[in-house]
């Protein structure tokens, strides 16, 4: 093998994946991953730890792969980042840590992704974890608004400063995004069960069905508790304003994925969510929500094909989802923007009417626009349609709460602190962000955790967080 | 733990449960809705609030056995407890003094309209209630909707008991008859298209309650867009209650019916069990 080249992982096949839902990297055994981390160059200036948004100290912990140390990986690692199983599933590591590697100079870089879940892996399927002591209760209360991945970091971290934490959670499972929108083929549900486990064993307090806003207000949140965190998240699907919307078997990615995920509709009628099962399914979208519902159709037994309105360079999904898809065979068309949605005789969606795009002038994010060439309409037929054109921030919560300032598409304000315009509430994740990543929502959760420490010892607010 | 404390068959297939949970009893208000699961394998289904008890603690829904989720809530006694219960969801019906009010019911929906004859009594309107069934044997909660409404008109189908005809057939007669500042309705979707038909013709303020198909209710997934005045509405956040004049019927309709098949496989699988098990 040359130096430039990965160990590679472990995998199943694409025939066989195809007809489960069981996750598709089997990940690194012990040898092959020693033997991955043996490649590290140990960089002085390690780049890849720059590129890591919450500077998880990588090289130091790839060495101790190396030398055989996987509980002091595991404890490196978690400096930084306190749900490793989760990130090094999901982060999208070749625009962070690997991007940076200067490996990628003469071939692949270190998969330091695969490196961090095996130690989490392995420290969880062996038990070997230690559950993090937690000091004296400090007689102060915290209350979290929603249990996706910021909302269980600051809840680690404030738990372990003596703090005595409450999580509310809406659905009636844990686990927010984690559990209703990422598929368990690439996230399985026992490794957020786990780490929601270890927080309740450290005294974190969970409650499902409460929707902060309808159930329970952050006001009186605020008389119980010494400072309210929300976190979110992005649960408010966006829709294409176009002619036949509402036909019967056009999804947001969100219903689609939460009746599969969260509701187990795959295993209906032995569960008692539906879901409809036919023949062709069309996605619309480019993320990595797009991808999970594609592969998700899939595995219930559509043939699929991916619309995208951009290239394959501008897509925003994590390069091993787009590959992972490829391989299974879903199919892409690219450079196509939805007009119309057609619909039969019963109002079930039949086809979707598509218009071809050329790239134009670069837009505010810096991507070529995409504009539609007159006379280029054609139709993709398709009896499931799922649109995966983003999410944006719930607004359930502050639809009566005038004094939580909001931007122009709801994402909640705040200073660099995570203070909102609230006192005592400081929020994060994909609530402030819109959509993001699961990495920066947990930056964000320990960010909080820290800003709420000390606003809770010290009792001082600035007098306008945002203006 | 959302334990059932009380059970009662109001008629063959609609049931009333009262539920033991404390913080939705605190916050509920007339128009609302929960949604609710029964065990691990079940759906999220929504059911809209009847009566609610804060001292107490308790909620009460009245549902009809339709599909399997709902026939085997049918079977759950007193003492028994239910997954999940969350709520209230939605924006509660706009209850204001509006002066002459005329609330209808259709079939199960009555459990709705008492809840909201009740609060419109309550903020000073004359509350007039039209009521309607398809025969003697299904009606229900008449005693309840008396006490709330100022005037009680009861309908069935086939004359059997009270008006004979169609709730839509006493409406006309009372809006020929003089003016009303608001009608609100809830029942069957083609019972509040008609309602709103007559009320668009007399040029009279309506106000419909509507039970499209959700999952989470809270605004996350869609499953419950309606069409209301040419916009997409997502009835559990927006609704539920709309505008009865710029509602989209037929679409409400046909969404209600994306999933006969699948429910009527899963009603027929669970009676076989259950047929086995017994």
């Amino acid at each position: 093998m040359k130096v430039g080249d990965r160990v590679p992982v472990p995998e199943q096949s694409p025939e066989e994946r195809i007809k489960n839902f069981n996750e598709v990297a089997l990940g690194y055994t012990a040898e092959l991953a020693m033997e991955e981390a043996r490649r590290c160059l140990r960089c002085p200036r390690p780049f890849c730890v720059e590129g890591c948004p919450v500077h998880i100290k990588i090289p130091e912990f790839i060495k101790l792969i190396a030398e055989g140390d996987f509980v002091g990986a595991y404890k490196k690692i978690m400096e930084d980042d306190l749900l490793p199983a989760i990130t090094g599933r999901v982060c999208p590591q070749e625009e962070q840590c690997e991007g940076k590697c200067v490996l990628t100079k003469i071939g692949k870089p270190i998969n330091i992704g695969k490196l961090e879940r095996f130690v989490a892996d392995y420290v969880r399927e062996n038990n070997l974890e230690e559950i993090p002591k937690v000091p004296e209760w400090n007689g102060k209360k915290v209350a979290i608004i929603g249990s996706g991945p910021t909302g269980l970091t600051a809840a680690g971290d404030l738990v372990r400063m003596g703090y005595k934490v409450t999580i509310f959670e809406a659905l009636h499972e844990l686990g927010g995004v984690l559990i209703y929108g990422i598929p368990e083929f690439r996230l399985p549900k026992a490794v957020v069960r786990y780490e929601i486990d270890k927080l309740k064993q450290m005294g974190v307090e969970f409650k499902t069905n409460v929707v902060v806003g309808k159930t329970v207000t952050i006001d009186e949140l605020l008389e119980e508790y010494d400072a309210v965190y929300i976190g979110t998240g992005a649960g408010t699907p966006n829709l294409l304003r176009i002619p036949g919307i509402n036909l019967n078997n056009i999804y947001s990615a969100n219903e689609f994925l939460t009746r599969v995920n969260l509701m187990k509709a795959f295993k209906f009628p032995e569960y008692d969510t539906p879901v409809k099962k036919g023949k062709k399914a069309a996605i619309i979208g480019g993320g990595n929500v797009a991808m999970d519902a594609a592969r998700t159709a899939l595995r219930l037994g559509y043939e699929v094909i991916v619309l995208y309105r951009r290239t394959y360079e501008y897509m925003t999904a994590r390069e091993e989802e787009i590959i992972h898809a490829i391989d299974e065979g879903v199919k892409f068309e690219f450079l196509v923007s939805p007009i119309e949605f057609l619909g039969d005789e019963n109002g079930n969606v039949k086809g979707v009417k598509l218009i071809r795009n050329e790239l134009g002038e670069p837009d505010a994010s810096g991507r070529r626009r995409p504009v539609p060439i007159p006379g280029s309409e054609f139709v993709v037929e398709a009896d499931l349609v799922v649109i995966a054109i983003g999410q944006k921030p719930n607004k359930i919560l502050y639809q009566e709460l005038p004094d939580l300032k909001v931007n122009r598409w709801g994402g909640i304000i705040v200073d660099e602190r995570q203070r909102t315009s609230m006192r005592g509430v400081f929020a994060g994740g994909d609530a402030v962000r819109g959509e993001a990543t699961v990495i920066l929502a947990m930056g964000d959760g320990r960010e909080a955790a820290k800003a709420i420490d000390e606003y809770i010892r010290t009792g001082k607010w600035p007098e306008q967080v945002c203006s | 733990m959302f334990r059932i404390v009380r059970k009662e068959t109001l008629s063959e297939k609609i049931k009333l449960i009262e539920i033991e949970a404390p913080l939705i009893a605190r916050k509920a208000k007339a128009g609302q809705f929960v949604i609710l699961r029964l065990h691990e394998k079940g759906e999220r289904i929504p059911l809209t609030l009847h009566k609610w008890d804060p001292e107490k603690g308790t909620i009460t829904l009245v549902f009809q056995e339709v599909g399997k989720t709902t026939t085997e809530l049918g079977t759950y006694e007193a003492g028994d407890v239910l997954a999940d219960v969350v709520g209230p969801l939605g924006k509660p019906t706009e209850i204001e003094r509006y002066g002459k009010v005329i609330v209808v019911g259709g079939g199960v929906g009555v459990a709705i309209a008492y809840a909201v004859a009740k609060a419109m009594k309550k903020a000073g309107n004359h509350v007039t209630s039209i009521i309607g069934f398809r025969s003697k044997d299904l009606v229900m909660l008449e005693d309840d909707m008396r006490e709330v409404s100022h005037e009680l008109i009861v309908c069935t189908d086939d004359g059997s008991y009270g008006r004979k005809g169609f709730v839509t057939e006493a409406l006309k007669d009372l809006l020929d008859e003089r003016r009303y500042d608001l009608v609100f309705a809830v029942g069957p979707v083609i019972m509040m298209k008609f309602v709103s038909k007559i009320t668009a013709e007399h040029g009279v303020k309506t106000i419909v309650s509507l039970n499209p198909i959700m999952v989470d209710g809270t605004g996350m997934c869609g499953a419950c867009r309606v069409t209301v005045g040419g916009e997409v509405k997502f009835a559990c956040v927006d609704g539920p209650d709309f505008d009865g004049h710029q509602v989209d019927y037929d679409e409400l309709m046909r969404r209600l019916s994306m999933y006969v098949e699948e429910e009527k496989l899963a009603l027929e699988r669970y009676l076989r069990n259950r047929e086995v098990k017994a």
